[in-house]
């Protein structure tokens, strides 16, 4: 009898998800900060103040890991468990586990950022955490595994709702990446310090395949299932196609995997390789476009909420810019392109379309629709929202199009011939041709920031307002 | 309908998830452990000494991968540029990799023998006073730094265990002063490591201060090295293109 009463007063847990919401917010902040910081830096250079913990080369992963898996990480965290919890109408099956994720996570970013500071990194671009933190990154992983798969086991609905298969394949996945890339021998129980287990080749394939697929599945995947709960319920409306769900699914999942190499392009890997993923990368248009339309068309007989509804618009314009992104990503991944585009500020920028525009964009429309829920009130403000989306569209188009531009005029650069067939461009002609290009692009990141922290401020006088007290 | 039956079982949705998510690698990566042409067969390339070892933790360090890649490609301007395009053998000891994935400076698979000391060390603690425009941090505590080699021995073990052929013992030394001559197979005994290490420094002089063993004569010692284990001359390019 006493379970049921406590079931009763608390039917979900949303106290890790509030939680978890607020520290999406922090390392938002935060995150972005360094970012604007360490393109400020590449414009002025001075600005490294011959300080080793601040140098671009430190900070990079600092700010990498506080936007992906600080900020991107919580607001998978946040939105999953609501999402799980809300779809299978069960309450997340452990409530000790749930807040051991959370105070796991957060120590494992915060170790990160340090680790990443003092110098001690594996050397591979998104994994730089060194051994004893990617321990625990595994330990809080499998965690959240079997807390996701028991709150599924619990549901009282018999279907697995659509948003959940993507939470659970990039819970999935990310522990696979996680676990294969950082293999690695550590110098001694007490240093910070190991070598990767794989060398040359070999381990360039594996980290790309990491890498790639921490973006197929940490910033894609996952952000679909966020979608998928988020734009039905603001829109107030199905989703378009169960038919099409259920094909790019699968096909997204599984095409994913094999495109890594294209970070590879015209390196020492056989061509085998980088033709396989080439390909492979191309037909994931489908797929990504499936689910682009499925999200875009949810919200027909409802348009006209993209005028009167600016939730919809974050969630809408989030997917168009995926939309773009995932265009330009097969078009970068063919080898006549990529050979222009590799190693420059082209590929810099589709990062960003796509972390900005898309992950970004689309966590921000969900918070606004998410956190009002979680402390019973409304949000404070709709016409802050309003400018934040200005703000945050401005800022993305100012740092996309300055690193086009770079990007590709750097691509130009290197390979330029005179008319005697010497090159005609040194090196670092390239890097003063791009000054007035990376001040546009800390611009748009200063722009994208603002957005970030008035958004911030809304969410606290929302917060402020509201209650947690379940109705 | 059939995927009904996928939707209401969570165990069957986890294997077929894992089956979907693992083809990809299984089929692209695994096979390059045991595919023999995947780096190609060369002389010349050898595992780091142990200041160079201590000059590539450094590298790693400060994140110089970040800004700089280490893989030329076989193109024209590529190689009028850089030299010779990167050979995955020239990476075969690297734990891990550092090709990179961005230029925002040059490309330093072959950086090894271009520059003198002297101009490493002055561009490396201030890039601006040689070359005005570069937008590179400037790094002056490495001449300034003591190099801390108290676990080298610890860390050429490590890399033992992941393959790198350092030799502990007189078994291990002989058969790599048949694969590599004397000279080098010296400099891969473990027990003779810090030995091995302050002989290197005193003889190169890459920080041009004799005085003190720094974290900058361990850099450059790696940076002076790079690209040039191959000899190219001994290859026609022919050669190579079997192995790509």
């Amino acid at each position: 009898m006493t379970t049921a009463s406590v079931t009763n007063t608390e039917q979900y847990n949303y106290d890790v998800i509030r939680k978890f919401a607020i520290m999406t917010l922090v390392w938002g902040v935060v995150g972005m900060l360094v970012g604007v910081y360490i393109a400020s830096e590449l414009a002025f250079p001075a600005l490294n103040f011959d300080i080793p913990y601040i140098t671009f080369g430190r900070l990079r992963p600092v700010h990498t890991g506080a936007v992906i898996f600080g900020f991107g990480g919580s607001a998978l965290f946040a939105t999953s468990y609501y999402i799980v919890q809300r779809t299978c109408q069960a309450r997340l099956f452990s409530s000790g586990l749930a807040s051991f994720t959370f105070w796991g996570w957060q120590t494992i970013i915060v170790l990160a950022a340090l680790g990443d500071v003092l110098g001690y990194t594996q050397g591979r671009e998104y994994a730089e955490m060194e051994w004893p933190i990617d321990l625990l990154i595994e330990v809080v992983w499998v965690a959240y595994l079997v807390l996701f798969v028991g709150t599924l086991m619990k549901r009282k609905q018999p279907h697995i709702y659509v948003a959940n298969w993507f939470y659970l394949a990039f819970i999935l996945a990310t522990a696979l990446l996680h676990t294969f890339n950082n293999l690695a021998v550590p110098v001694s129980l007490f240093s910070m310090k190991s070598y990767s287990l794989f060398s040359g080749a070999q381990d360039a394939m594996t980290q790309w395949w990491y890498g790639h697929n921490a973006v197929g599945f940490f910033l894609t995947a996952a952000f679909l299932g966020m979608m998928y709960y988020f734009v039905p319920k603001q829109a107030g409306r199905p989703v378009y196609s169960y038919r099409l769900s259920v094909l790019h699914f699968w096909a997204l999942i599984f095409l994913y995997m094999w495109a890594g190499a294209h970070h590879l392009h015209w390196t020492a890997i056989p061509d085998w390789t980088s033709t396989l993923a080439a390909t492979f990368s191309i037909m994931l248009l489908l797929p990504s476009w499936g689910g682009m339309v499925n999200g875009i068309l949810t919200l027909s007989g409802a348009w006209e909420k993209m005028r009167t509804d600016p939730v919809i618009r974050f969630l809408i314009v989030s997917l168009s810019f995926y939309g773009m992104s995932t265009f330009e990503g097969p078009v970068m991944s063919l080898k006549d392109v990529n050979a222009l585009s590799h190693y420059t500020d082209w590929t810099i920028g589709h990062v960003h379309s796509g972390a900005l525009g898309w992950v970004a964009m689309v966590t921000f429309g969900s918070f606004y629709h998410l956190v009002p829920k979680l402390w019973n009130t409304k949000m404070f403000s709709n016409r802050l929202i309003n400018v934040h989306f200005w703000l945050a569209t401005i800022g993305i188009l100012l740092y996309i199009t300055a690193m086009w531009i770079s990007g590709i005029m750097q691509g130009l650069m290197w390979r330029a011939f005179d008319d005697f067939g010497n090159l005609q461009y040194a090196f670092i002609e390239s890097v003063a041709a791009a000054h007035n290009l990376y001040i546009m692009r800390a611009v748009g990141g200063l722009f994208f920031l603002s957005g970030m922290v008035l958004m911030c401020y809304n969410m606290y006088k929302t917060i402020k307002s509201g209650s947690t007290e379940q109705a | 309908m059939k995927h009904d039956k996928i939707e209401r079982n969570v165990g069957i949705l986890i294997i077929l998830t894992m089956l979907a998510i693992s083809a990809g690698g299984l089929v692209e990566i695994v096979p390059l452990f045991f595919i023999k042409e995947t780096v190609e067969k060369v002389d010349g390339v050898r595992p780091y000494s142990p200041l160079e070892l201590r000059g590539r933790d450094i590298y790693i360090r400060e994140g110089c991968y970040l800004c700089h890649s280490q893989m030329i490609r076989p193109f024209r301007d590529e190689a009028l540029r850089y030299g010779h395009y990167s050979l995955a053998a020239e990476s075969k000891y690297d734990h891990p990799f550092q090709w990179g994935s961005k230029r925002t400076g040059p490309d330093l698979a072959r950086v090894g023998g271009k520059y003198s000391n002297d101009w490493q060390t002055q561009h490396l603690t201030a890039p601006r006073s040689l070359v005005p425009q570069s937008v590179m941090p400037n790094y002056p505590w490495l001449s300034k730094t003591d190099l801390d080699y108290s676990d080298i021995q610890g860390r050429m073990k490590a890399l033992r265990v992941t393959g790198v052929p350092y030799s502990t013992n007189q078994g291990e030394y002989d058969k790599n002063v048949k694969e590599f001559g004397e000279e080098t197979a010296k400099n891969l005994h473990i027990p003779d490591a810090e030995k091995n290490l302050i002989a290197q420094a005193q003889a190169g002089n890459y920080d041009t201060n004799p005085e003190k063993l720094t974290e900058m004569d361990a850099l450059v010692s790696y940076l002076q090295l790079l690209g040039t284990m191959v000899d190219f001359r001994k290859y026609d390019d022919d050669y190579f293109a079997k192995f790509r």
